[in-house]
């Protein structure tokens, strides 16, 4: 074994070395996101000087920070909102989001939905964590039905979106959940979407033991990613309205993979056909 | 994942698994023991020493049992741990 701590850790390059190590708790599964994410652009090859990686806020939110690239950290909610201006002042960039289960479905939620109904060419990654992170765990709208949070101290009353349902019905291209323990199916299903045009969603179940877990009976990463080992099947392009998340079982696996003109091509071109004077 | 063997390779006995140098940026590791646990290898195991997070950070305990599959730097949320290929002894 080698103690060198000169040698750099090879996915170094990606990162903010000034920013790291990252404030995320021990066991979080963000950290996992993160890298996943970075090896899926090294394995590509892809130039990083034409990603762009905007994230909302969050603990997840702090990745815009992390990342080498050309990156911002916006306002709660409104990721996708600043991903599309990014998107259509400049086409040829990769513009990957990647955000809460909070940021972009309860605040950011219209913004998510309409985005994927335009297929907008935006790649989306969700860090679900069934919670509020961030601001001390409260019940949000992937909590599962009688799960405890600090709003929800007598079990969850509300049903959660099953986000993968919720993506594919809205109109996405490329749809995957996955856990932050199948590590390199997601980074392959994220080398995927990368590669596709059009608006992508992938969902990872991401343990946050620190605050939801421990209100759950999993108090360290550990307990949270047996569990997800233990629960989770995948059912490959199944049908997503029937991917349930809940405490017995995971459905993981791609849901959506399929072609459609994407919302700035259509509108690029709409553009030259109107300044060629054949506007209808 | 279960390994399937359906058949035994002609070239078993010339091929060799590669061989891997582990590399542990101790300060690094908040101990959440993932590397430990998911190692395929059984690799790894907690330490007695002490880091700098207060934390036990991994350490290898069987080096030569490594086939740089690379799920350790995978699965570890904090960057702390990664693994390089030895050129192996001999050739290959
Ligand atoms: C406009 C606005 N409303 C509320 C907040 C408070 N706030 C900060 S983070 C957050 C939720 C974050 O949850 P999630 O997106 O799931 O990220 P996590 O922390 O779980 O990674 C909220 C409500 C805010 N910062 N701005
Ligand atoms: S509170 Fe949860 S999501 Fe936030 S850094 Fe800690 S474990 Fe991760
Ligand atoms: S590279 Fe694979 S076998 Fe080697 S220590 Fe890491 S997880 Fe174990
Ligand atoms: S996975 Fe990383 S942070 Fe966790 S114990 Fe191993 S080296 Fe430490
Ligand atoms: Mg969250």
């Amino acid at each position: 074994m080698t103690q060198n701590e000169n040698l750099a850790h090879p996915m170094e390059v990606f990162l903010r070395k000034s920013r790291i190590p990252h404030i995320w708790c021990s066991g979080c599964g963000n950290g996992i996101i993160l890298h996943s994410f970075i090896q899926a652009v090294k394995e590509l090859e892809m130039d990083s000087d034409k990603i762009a990686v905007i994230s909302g806020i969050g603990c997840i939110g702090r990745v815009a920070g992390y990342v080498n690239m050309d990156s911002f950290h916006t306002t709660h909610g409104r990721a996708i909102a600043f991903a599309t201006g990014v998107k259509l002042a400049n086409p040829e960039l990769t513009v990957v989001v990647i955000s809460g289960d909070g940021d972009l479905f309860a605040i950011g939620g219209n913004h998510f939905i309409h985005a994927a109904r335009r297929n907008i060419d935006i790649k989306v990654i969700c860090a679900n964590n069934f919670n509020y992170g961030m601001t001390g765990g409260q019940q949000g709208p992937t909590t599962p039905l009688e799960a405890y949070t600090t709003t929800s101290p007598y079990g969850n009353i509300e049903h959660p979106f099953n986000l993968v349902s919720l993506a594919a019905a809205s109109g996405a291209t490329y749809v995957a959940r996955w856990t932050t323990l199948h590590v390199r199916r997601l980074t392959a299903s994220i080398q995927k979407m990368l590669q596709k045009r059009g608006f992508g969603f992938i969902e990872v179940i991401s343990p946050c033991p620190e605050i939801y877990g421990r209100r759950n009976k999993m108090r360290t990463g550990l307990e949270m990613m047996n569990w997800l080992k233990k629960v989770s099947v995948i059912e490959n392009f199944s049908d997503p309205a029937k991917a349930e998340v809940s405490r017995d079982r995971i459905i993981i696996g791609e849901f959506v993979d399929m072609e459609k003109p994407t919302f700035e091509s259509i509108l690029y071109q709409t553009i030259k056909r109107v300044q060629e004077g054949k506007g209808r | 994942m279960p390994v399937r063997i359906w058949r035994k390779p002609l070239d078993l006995e010339k091929a060799k698994p590669p061989r891997g140098e582990i590399h542990i940026i101790k300060d690094r590791c908040k101990g959440c023991g993932y590397c430990i646990e998911y190692c395929p290898r059984r690799v790894l195991e907690e330490s007695d020493e002490i880091n700098k997070r207060g934390v036990h950070p991994p350490k290898v305990e069987e080096e030569s049992k490594c086939v740089v599959c690379s799920f350790c730097t995978a699965v570890c949320p904090d960057f702390a741990i990664f693994v390089v290929e030895k050129p192996c002894e001999g050739g290959c």
